[in-house]
């Protein structure tokens, strides 16, 4: 067995892996966060028995996430000893900062947000909520920040095979950061919108506590109808993006090989491409389609892949049908939004049920796109690690296949058993409904007093 | 040069606040099985539930810490101790997947053995590691160069079962602070005997390093190191007395106060055998060090962002101060 296909294989199952927790616990953090001060605002008893019910969901999903998310931490060097000690002086400090400046944050407010109800005021508490949001876009600001520097390395300069910095800002906000840090926080929004619409809508559908999913489905279709349309067009910028920085992704995405000299290069709607004939077997395609796409003109250049050396193609096939996917989910949202909008003018949002079981069809959707989406932008990265600079097979540990294959068959047993664990647990969650009836914690003194006597039965602090 | 030392200090400090702290909750981990029923195991669950996150965050940061400071360690340590770093790892997951699932589940059987089994295995798995590195481990051109069970021997298996309880004796100290009655009866009872057990374990590290690593033995016996070594163990040897007397006297925060000072006193008599080095036996502090560019970013963000980290973490453990009693965070 080869350990370099192994070591991407064990990175792939595991980033997999763990890239869902992390969007669902950064979309209901938000969610939370609106919920939350909902409640605080109107004083609506049903919003705080909103936040009780979807934080149930959001602490079963923040624990996976945070365990699953270890594995990737040491994965750099226990798999890619050769990458992280040339990168380290770039690339590091990223992962360092995001430790500190998120990971702690969520760490350290968790708790009030969980169990703190009986001991913190309740702007206290609210604060924790915002703190936790916080925490979870500054670790996705981090880790697209370093993955962004593999993508459209910026700000170092190569010594004897080492990365050396230059310039830290640089290589932070580098030239793909912006757009693809708004790509995916967009992307974790949507998707755990959808989610929430979906678990709401299967509930109505039910007739099952109608007027709390009514409220979940109405604000997290609110959230949507925002963040629908902005995906599209952050999608567009993604696109271009590539196109500028990556042209021979774009290539492979677009299933696109010769050069257009004259005239503006074909949209493939459908193509079956192959890499060693160099074209496609069959396609079906929009005359000067990708130059309007990407260069917003209708005769604009496009490089073809056979533009580039055969050994520094990333796969078309792959990457041509992943993108496809993933658009064409960005496109379902957005028609499913319009679609919400005339629904809700018509005043049957709620009641419509061909909309509400297309939610309940539609709501794994996200999580879907995001994969894709993910697998299209890393194996559009290959051959390279850093980008026109590293090749993946120079920066993998010196250690035997047998070591990779042992530990990616123990990976993909637990999280086997882990994820089958975390949805019988969501659904058992789901399935108990919300807690409408236990009393609402009294307000508690603001933190820095000391706390009064607690109820009865717990004992005080010695202090 | 002074860069590289204030990093090794930080990042000695990091990982002994996360060996403590960490220790704590993995020894509640280790001190499951001992519960009588169901309740006694909600209350030890709960006496870490708000708090093990963040106990856990430390190993993040401080495998960052090593990555930006001494890319070289963290390579080379990662692929060199690959097969105890993944079973520390799969340990870490199973535990900290129990919070939540074992709160969710009906029959907490399995979710009780997970969270046992779990930090077992990340205990030992430390052991193993911190024996590994104690052996020393082959490296060239600043790669690992040696074969995947080279930390596999006596000495690493004798770590690996004296972390164990190493980390009982953290955890029963801590329960006496949070509990009462049945819980904290038997934490004073498992705090004297593995107190004892790591003094023994402690007895038998000491002896056996120096006469086992020549490195150890030169460093140990010649000045400057001379003139101080001797305190470490000392030191440890008046905190377990003090540990003894406080149990005897009933006390709650002081068994685990000299719980920690003793985990302290073994820590620095290890720096002291290895310092400078990083990787023993050639490696230097100096050899694994990042462009000082590199080191001064994340040293300016560290004394930046760190206090307000403190600061914040402090706050939560005081919010969740005192007893766990029924406000029943699980189950």
């Amino acid at each position: 067995m080869n350990p370099i296909l192994l070591s991407r294989l064990q990175f792939a199952v595991t980033t997999m892996f763990h890239i869902l927790f992390p969007v669902l616990t950064i979309g209901l953090s938000l969610y939370l966060v609106v919920l939350e001060l909902l409640w605080l605002r109107t004083k609506q008893e049903i919003y705080y028995r909103m936040y009780r019910f979807w934080v149930k969901i959001f602490a079963i999903n923040f624990g996976v996430g945070v365990v699953s998310g270890i594995v990737l931490e040491f994965e750099f060097g226990t798999n890619f000893s050769r990458f992280s000690q040339a990168v380290a002086n770039v690339f590091s400090p990223l992962l360092a900062f995001e430790a500190m400046t998120a990971f702690f944050l969520e760490a350290g407010f968790l708790g009030v947000m969980l169990f703190g109800w009986k001991r913190v005021h309740r702007s206290i508490h609210f604060l924790a909520t915002c703190l936790v949001a916080a925490g979870g876009i500054l670790s996705a600001f981090w880790i697209l920040a370093a993955n962004s520097w593999m993508q459209t390395p910026a700000g170092y300069k190569l010594v004897d095979g080492k990365f050396l910095v230059t310039d830290f800002l640089t290589a932070i906000f580098n030239p793909s950061l912006p757009v693809r840090l708004g790509h995916m926080l967009v992307a974790s929004f949507e998707t755990s919108m959808f989610a929430v619409t979906g678990i709401s809508a299967y509930f109505l559908l039910k007739g099952k506590d109608e007027e709390f999913y009514r409220r979940s489905l109405g604000i997290a279709l609110w959230m949507a109808a925002f963040l629908a349309p902005l995906q599209v067009y952050l999608g567009d910028m993604s696109g271009r993006n590539v196109f500028h920085h990556q042209p021979a992704k774009l290539a492979a995405m677009e299933a696109h090989w010769p050069t257009n000299t004259q005239g503006g290069a074909p949209f493939a709607v459908i193509a079956i491409p192959d890499m060693e004939e160099e074209r496609n077997l069959y396609q079906i395609t929009i005359p000067q389609g990708l130059s309007l796409l990407v260069t917003h003109s209708l005769r604009g250049r496009v490089p073809g892949l056979k533009e580039f050396p055969r050994e520094d193609r990333p796969s078309a096939p792959i990457l041509f049908w992943t993108f496809r996917l993933m658009v064409a989910i960005g496109f379902i949202f957005f028609l499913v939004m319009a679609w919400a909008g005339v629904l809700w003018r018509r005043g049957i949002l709620y009641t419509h049920r061909p909309f509400l079981r297309t939610l309940v069809v539609i709501q794994p959707l996200g999580f879907l796109a995001t994969e894709v989406g993910w697998i299209t932008t890393e194996m559009g990265r290959q051959p390279w690690l850093v980008y026109n600079l590293m090749r993946t097979a120079e920066g993998i540990s010196p250690i035997p296949a047998g070591n990779v294959l042992w530990s990616l068959s123990l990976i993909v047993i637990i999280f086997g058993l882990i994820g089958g664990s975390y949805f019988y647990y969501v659904l058992k969650t789901l399935r108990r409904g919300p807690d409408l009836e236990s009393p609402i914690p009294p307000i508690q003194r603001p933190a820095g007093m000391p706390a009064r006597e607690k109820a009865k039965g717990e004992t005080e602090a010695k202090g | 040069m002074n860069l590289i030392l204030v990093w090794g200090g930080l990042i000695g400090l990091v990982m002994i606040l996360y060996v403590i702290l960490d220790g704590i909750s993995l020894g509640v981990g280790l001190l499951f099985p001992r519960a009588r029923d169901e309740q006694e195991r909600n209350l030890m669950m709960d006496s870490i539930a708000p708090v093990w996150d963040a106990n856990q965050t430390w190993l993040v940061f401080g495998g960052g810490a090593i990555f930006a400071a001494f890319p070289v360690v963290y390579g080379v340590l990662s692929s060199g101790l690959y097969i105890p770093l993944f079973t520390f790892i799969c340990g870490l997951i199973f535990r900290g997947v129990t919070f939540e699932f074992r709160g969710e589940a009906s029959r907490k059987e399995p979710w009780n053995k997970a969270f046992f089994l779990g930090s077992l295995v990340a205990v030992f798995s430390q052991g193993l590691m911190l024996g590994g590195i104690l052996t020393g481990i082959r490296v060239e051109g600043n790669h690992f160069a040696g074969s995947p069970l080279d930390w596999l021997n006596p000495f690493s298996v004798m770590v690996g079962l004296a972390l164990v309880p190493g980390y009982m004796m953290l955890g029963s100290t801590y329960l006496i602070i949070k509990t009462t009655g049945a819980v904290q009866e038997r934490a004073y009872r498992e705090a004297a005997w593995s107190g004892l057990a790591v003094l023994a374990f402690m007895a038998v590290v000491t002896l056996w390093t120096p006469f086992h690593y020549p490195l150890v033995w030169t460093h140990w016996f010649s000045p400057p190191r001379i003139y101080f070594v001797w305190a470490f163990p000392l030191m440890g040897l008046i905190a377990s007395y003090k540990l003894r007397k406080s149990l005897k006297a009933r006390r709650e925060i002081l068994p685990l106060v000299c719980s920690i000072i003793l985990f302290l006193s073994g820590y620095l008599g290890l720096i002291t055998s290895l310092y400078p080095y990083a990787i023993p036996p050639r490696v230097t502090l100096q050899d694994a060090a990042a462009q000082p560019e590199t080191m001064r970013f994340v040293l300016w963000g560290a004394g930046i962002v760190l206090p307000f980290v403190l600061g914040y973490l402090i706050y939560s453990y005081w919010v969740f101060r005192g007893k766990v009693g029924q406000e029943k965070y699980y189950g």
